[in-house]
């Protein structure tokens, strides 16, 4: 069971914005889906699932990539050749 | 090579299309001058992509999609991007920020999701063939729901570099065509190693399809025609399935058991990949402009209130809140776990029969707006998600109507015998033409 309080702390982490208006319907709404989910607690075992698989690495070196102009076209703030970001600190 | 240019400018009368290009260059080639449209959540370079959301408005890729290349290379005319449930996230079309697709079997009726813009544009003989995405039935959804032919490739058969990642460990680029041929043609040209997707096996197609299902083994699982499936829709396929039988095909009673588990593990899964995933659409890169004077969650926050629809920031919330801390193991675990059930299953059946089949939706397109509840909306993709989870392949062919609209039959196969499911729905549909 979820709480309005508890769906307005997951939107905080996730960046994502959320109006009081609408903690109403989504708490609701992740509740019934979460109880959906519940059905999960009858999958036996627990261990995290592991594959027979290796990274695969190609070697360090320099390759063609897009040119400076072609990545800052899409980028809507950009200053003296790059991109222009909110402050983090 | 020589180069011409397509001419395409098609009443879009059921909202299709995102982007049209009016003169499309084509070449020589397997597909030379063969109008191919594109879902939008492919990278095109130099025509907008925006999965259907506003938060890539006005995006135009730099590079295009492996997918792309090789449809270039083929000589294929790129005429446009077709509309779909924004960033893949839907059964519908409806999760569009641009409006619905209608289905041109019905407009009352919506197309089938994620791909639904592909599928009208096949349907509607706006284009021969077209694209699509499958994350949880994305393309054998709008295949069924509009009555044409829809494969969702093995896992590692096509490359996905250039698809705009929602849940990348499920997700598959595959084609949709109005003929089993057609779709046999267009996984030709994209199937495939690609250097720049590490999941990607050299596994190329070559195959043409043979209608021949003699001495095929097939079974019929018991889960697909179960409760919550239209008993109309169940009858048809069963007819279907009995044609199969004519052509000299057995089949088998089955069980997935693990089907109890597959929806919540594919949620869980696919909310969680998306959840991160998605975390990359700031409006610094691409998209509607942060606000640089704010702190960075502020001015995130903002953009992507305004940029998302309501589906996907649904998803990243419950994405986001099953891998976090305290429900981890809960979620995230307990769903790996299932789909590994879900896998050992299929390894299962697939030692004793060569393919299984059933319906691919439980009913026929839903009327538009009829589903507004986001649960009742994930319950009716419960047939097409296994396939997704366990990574194979599988069809959906037309196999006739229930209440007037189309049907489609689904055929699931081993891992990398993307052919034998061809064949299968090749044998079936020159039977019944």
């Amino acid at each position: 069971m979820v709480t309005e309080k508890d769906v307005e702390h997951i939107a905080e982490l996730a960046d994502i914005g959320i109006n009081t208006g609408e903690l109403g319907t989504f708490t609701h709404q992740f509740n019934a889906i979460l109880d959906y989910f519940d059905v999960l607690d009858q999958v036996k075992g627990d261990t995290t699932v592991t594959r027979d698989l290796t990274n695969i690495m190609r070697e360090d070196v320099v390759e063609p990539s897009l040119s400076r102009d072609e990545v800052l076209k899409n980028a809507a703030a950009q200053e003296d050749g790059f991109i222009k970001a909110p402050r983090v600190m | 090579m020589e180069a011409h240019e397509l001419s395409f400018e098609p009443d879009d009368r059921y909202n299709a299309f995102l982007a049209v290009c009016k003169k499309a260059p084509c070449g020589k080639g397997k597909l030379a001058g063969i109008a191919v449209a594109v879902k939008d959540n492919i990278s095109t370079k130099g025509i907008e992509t925006t999965c259907a959301s506003k938060i890539l408005k006005g995006y135009i890729p730099p590079y295009d999609a492996h997918a792309v290349e090789l449809l270039r290379h083929a000589g294929a005319a790129i005429v446009g991007k077709t509309n779909m449930d924004e960033f893949g996230m839907g059964t519908t079309t409806e999760n569009s920020a641009f409006g619905p697709t209608l289905n041109p079997c019905d407009t009352s009726r919506v197309p089938g999701g994620s791909s639904g813009g592909s599928a009208a544009a096949v349907a509607g003989n706006m284009v021969r063939m077209a694209l699509g995405t499958d994350t949880g039935g994305s393309i054998r959804c709008p295949a069924a729901f509009c009555g044409i032919v829809g494969l969702k490739p093995t896992y590692g058969r096509v490359s996905r570099y250039g698809l705009i990642a929602y849940a990348n460990s499920l997700e598959q680029i595959g084609p949709m065509g109005r003929t089993v041929s057609d779709v046999s043609t267009l996984l030709q040209v994209i199937a495939g190693k690609d250097r720049h997707d590490s999941t990607s096996y050299d596994r190329p197609y070559t195959h043409t399809p043979v209608a021949d299902v003699k001495g095929l083994k097939i079974g019929i699982p018991g889960e697909y025609f179960g409760g919550g499936v239209d008993p109309k829709v169940a009858g048809v396929v069963k007819t279907a399935i009995s044609r199969l039988e004519e052509l000299g095909a057995t089949t088998v009673p089955c069980s997935i058991p693990s089907m109890k588990f597959a929806l919540a593990a594919y949620y869980v899964t696919c909310t969680c990949e998306a959840s991160s995933n998605l975390a990359r659409f700031d409006g610094v890169r691409y998209g509607p402009a942060a606000d640089t004077k704010k702190s960075w969650h502020d001015a995130y926050k903002e953009v992507r209130k305004a940029g998302f629809g309501t589906e996907v920031r649904r998803r990243i919330m419950l994405g986001t809140f099953a891998l976090s801390s305290g429900y981890y193991g809960k979620y995230y675990t307990k769903a790996q776990v299932a789909r590994e059930n879900v896998k050992a299953d299929f390894a299962r059946l697939f030692s004793e029969v060569d393919l299984l089949a059933g319906p691919t939706m439980p009913t026929i397109a839903f009327r538009l707006k009829e589903k507004s509840d986001p649960l009742s909306m994930y319950l009716s993709d419960i047939l097409t998600v296994p396939a997704n989870l366990a990574g194979i392949p599988a069809i959906s062919v037309p196999c006739g109507k229930a209440d007037g609209m189309p049907v489609g039959l689904q055929i699931m196969g081993r891992p990398f015998e993307d052919e034998c499911v061809i064949d299968a729905a090749y044998a079936y549909e020159q039977a019944v033409k």
